[in-house]
């Protein structure tokens, strides 16, 4: 029940920030300071979701295959490589040094 | 969903005449097939993370941008309330509003079609719409990438739930990384100056530090503060600057 919870919240609050944007005069939303904001909140909170989801399980920190994997998505993406073959590199990485009993 | 922008398509061919059709069509189908098919990694993420086919299907046609969905699934998987886990996804779906404004200055939508063009606005479509020369174009190419995109991105979706459901245990094949590395290629074409990526540094600092202590989707809620942080210190050294500037 929780996790639909969450989905109906997250559909309902995605789609009206969405509309948001379509039907405010422009010029409300156009102040600097809100754009700066606006541009920076996604680094910080993409940031802070890559660092979770590979360094910690549950609430501890830990360090495991899914760092080889995350590094070599980096290497990947300083060599311009398209987004599927980032992702996918991350997946077989992980998958390569798990096998190999780590 | 990814950050991929159509290159721009250069005509050298007599001028800048209206960009024909095809090419806009071109730009917007190379963008939508290549960020479609990852809904896949979205698909496979989400079963692993726990949630039902249906769930992870409702996910990808009610929510529609890929971030949120990612961030959804994964503060879920680390045991996060729904309203903290959902906060989190509707903060970084707020970068949408700002898409909007830009677009509907460029779409000139009449009032009854806006609720159901607001569904399409994302990282994909305000790329390619933006990239056209005329309204004409914009409209075509937000159009066709928003559907191709929104075809693709579910079916892949579904697809990837019932593969991981018939894989099982999705650790085992690294599955595990799709989601961040998701995460990870958004936010690299972001990280265009210090100022993002102090903003990235501090925020990973917050997210890490704060995790054994705080509840399990509260930190990234927490790490989000790193940007007005880094704003804050920003304006104060520029009003330093200006004052060491006029000696009086």
């Amino acid at each position: 029940m929780n996790v639909w919870i969450a989905i109906g919240l997250t559909a309902v609050g995605c789609y009206l920030v969405k509309l948001l944007g379509l039907l405010v005069p422009a010029g409300a939303l156009e102040r600097p300071l809100v754009q700066r904001l606006a541009a920076l909140l996604p680094v910080a909170l993409l940031a802070a979701l890559t660092a979770q989801q590979t360094f910690s399980t549950g609430g501890s920190l830990v360090l495991d295959a899914r760092a080889a994997g995350l590094a070599a998505a980096a290497v990947a993406l300083v060599l311009r490589a398209p987004f599927l073959a980032v992702v996918g590199v991350a997946v077989v990485v992980t998958a390569g040094v798990r096998a190999l009993g780590w | 969903m990814a950050e991929q922008t159509a290159p721009p398509v250069i005509r050298d061919d007599g001028a800048t005449r209206a960009k024909p059709d095809a090419a806009v069509v071109r730009d917007a189908l190379g963008v939508g097939v290549a960020v479609g098919l990852s809904g896949f990694a979205f698909g496979v993420t989400s079963a692993g993370a726990g949630l039902s086919l249906a769930q992870t299907c409702v996910l990808s046609l009610l929510v529609f941008t890929g971030a949120s969905q990612f961030a959804l699934v994964g503060a879920l998987a680390a045991g996060g309330n729904p309203f903290t886990a959902a906060a989190g996804a509707f903060f970084l779906g707020t970068r949408n509003a700002f898409y909007g404004l830009r677009l509907s200055q460029l779409l000139a939508l009449p009032k009854a079609i806006r609720p159901l063009a607001a569904h399409w606005v994302i990282d994909e479509t305000t790329a390619v719409a933006l990239a056209q020369p005329s309204r004409r174009t914009a409209r075509l190419g937000f159009t066709l990438t928003g559907l191709t995109l929104y075809v693709l991105w579910n079916l892949t979706t579904f697809l990837g739930g019932l593969g991981a459901e018939a894989i099982g245990d999705t650790t085992a094949w690294g599955l595990d990384a799709a989601g961040p590395a998701v995460f990870l290629a958004l936010l690299a074409p972001m990280l265009k100056s210090a100022t993002e990526r102090a903003t990235a540094g501090i925020a990973v600092l917050l997210g890490l530090g704060l995790l054994p202590v705080l509840p399990a989707g509260v930190p990234v809620l927490a790490a989000a503060f790193a940007a007005p942080l880094v704003l804050w210190f920003q304006g104060r050294r520029m009003s330093t600057d200006a004052r060491e500037e006029d000696p009086r």
